[in-house]
């Protein structure tokens, strides 16, 4: 289970983001199941080769996101209640809407904007499909 | 806990350069990554903090010690690796590690045996049959395996090859599984420093440009590519440290980035295509350059 998670220097997301979806993925498939212990912020650096803040981060948000938990003196776990797939395919897109929220604050969008834009891809994509 | 390393504004002159106004600190559990160009001042920097040269005014705390009066005490934990770091030329790699295990009790024979086959390094070999890769690995193993509780290393990666970086940079990552200990490592392949640091020190031209957690840099700052309408002007936002334009396109760099800024572009009638995060080698040069414009204005 002491397994490595890899950095990509092409992948343009900072290298949390890599790390979280990876994680996410590891509890997706079953690799790791609610309630199991996983590798401590300091061995998954070691593991990784990546600092101890950037793997911090990356538990920190997934922590926010209700996947993990941390238990003060005994470690970080796979929350136990996590519904697998199907919540974290929820959760998944929640994640590319953040995304495209925060780069629409970026651009200056308001959320209206953005929801507009968002029916206008949907429409064409339905398009496509038929 | 007592930092690693505290270094309060350090000064030191010399007839062609000047250290000034060094401050820094390393708590323990952290790697610090210290950048900075050729002649920055890295090296005296980091020869000051290990007691081989003097400052003139400032303090130098190194494990906990007063730098230079108590260097003797302070250097028992630390271990500090750098190219002109003696070896024998005609003495053996084991002649080494007999010699360096000698000289410290917390020597660790079974690490040190590990890293002997983990960096392919022959007992019985002299150093002056070596490539300069293995010389760095021997370097770094008479380091590691005294488990210093603090390991400095100036340009520990450069000149290796691929594979060998790759040996190197893991084998410090694992000295951080230690939350007691730290690294403090210069370099300028800002590549390495992404990945493994904690804290990160910019230098140049004797003066630290700037210092804070990686995390911290590399949320800062952002390039924007924005189209700028004939009779609209690019107005002056705090955070913004440098707009270059050609015509109607225009490069800001933001080094305190927030939503704000394209906000104000939005409403000054200007058009932002996009927004990108930068590497750390491109916020490094971006810091470089504006320091020194600073300086020259």
């Amino acid at each position: 289970m002491h397994s490595k998670l890899t950095i990509s220097q092409a992948d343009p997301r900072p290298m949390y983001q890599q790390l979280m979806e990876q994680i996410r993925r590891r509890i997706a498939v079953g690799d790791w199941v609610p309630g199991q212990e996983i590798p401590s912020i300091r061995a998954l650096a070691a593991s990784t080769r990546v600092s101890v803040i950037t793997i911090k981060r990356a538990y920190l948000e997934l922590e926010r996101e209700g996947l993990i938990v941390t238990r003060q003196g005994r470690g970080t776990f796979v929350a136990d209640n996590v519904d697998l797939c199907r919540d974290l395919q929820t959760r998944e897109l929640d994640e590319h809407l953040a995304r495209a929220a925060s780069i629409g604050a970026e651009l200056g969008m308001s959320a209206e904007m953005l929801a507009r834009r968002l029916r206008e891809i949907a429409e064409k994509e339905d398009e496509k499909g038929r | 806990m007592t930092a690693l390393l505290e270094l309060d504004r350090v000064e030191k002159i010399y007839p062609y350069f000047a250290l000034r106004d060094v401050s820094l600190t390393l708590e323990a559990g952290q790697i610090m990554g210290f950048v900075g160009p050729n002649g920055a001042g890295k090296s005296t920097t980091i020869r000051i903090a290990m007691g081989l040269v003097t400052h003139d005014s400032g303090s130098v705390r190194l494990a906990g010690y007063p730098m230079p009066a108590e260097q003797a005490r302070a250097k028992r934990d630390v271990a500090f690796v750098s190219e002109d770091v003696g070896l024998h030329s005609f003495a053996t790699v084991g002649w080494h590690i007999d010699w360096v295990s000698s000289l410290f009790p917390a020597w660790d024979e079974r690490y040190a045996a590990t890293l002997l086959r983990r960096f392919n390094l022959h007992p019985a070999k002299r150093i002056k049959a070596l490539s300069h890769g293995e010389r760095v690995k021997v370097l770094l193993l008479l380091a590691l395996a005294r488990r210093p509780r603090l390991l400095v290393l100036d340009e520990p990666t450069s000149g290796l090859d691929p594979v060998a970086r790759h040996e190197v940079l893991a084998e410090l990552m694992t000295v951080l599984e230690d939350e007691r200990r730290g690294i403090l490592f210069s370099s300028h392949n800002t590549q390495d420093v992404e990945q493994i640091s904690d804290r990160i020190a910019f230098i140049d031209r004797g003066r630290v440009i700037d210092l804070s957690d990686k995390e911290v840099f590399l949320d800062r700052w952002r390039r924007l590519h924005v189209e700028v309408p004939d009779g609209a002007a690019v107005p002056q936002l705090p955070g913004v440290i440098d707009v270059d334009r050609s015509g109607r396109i225009a490069t800001v760099t933001a080094n305190g980035f927030s939503a704000d800024i394209p906000a104000a572009f939005c409403s000054a009638g200007i058009v932002v295509h996009e927004v990108q995060r930068m590497t750390l080698e491109e916020i490094f040069v971006a810091t470089v350059m504006a320091s020194r414009k600073e300086q020259d204005a």
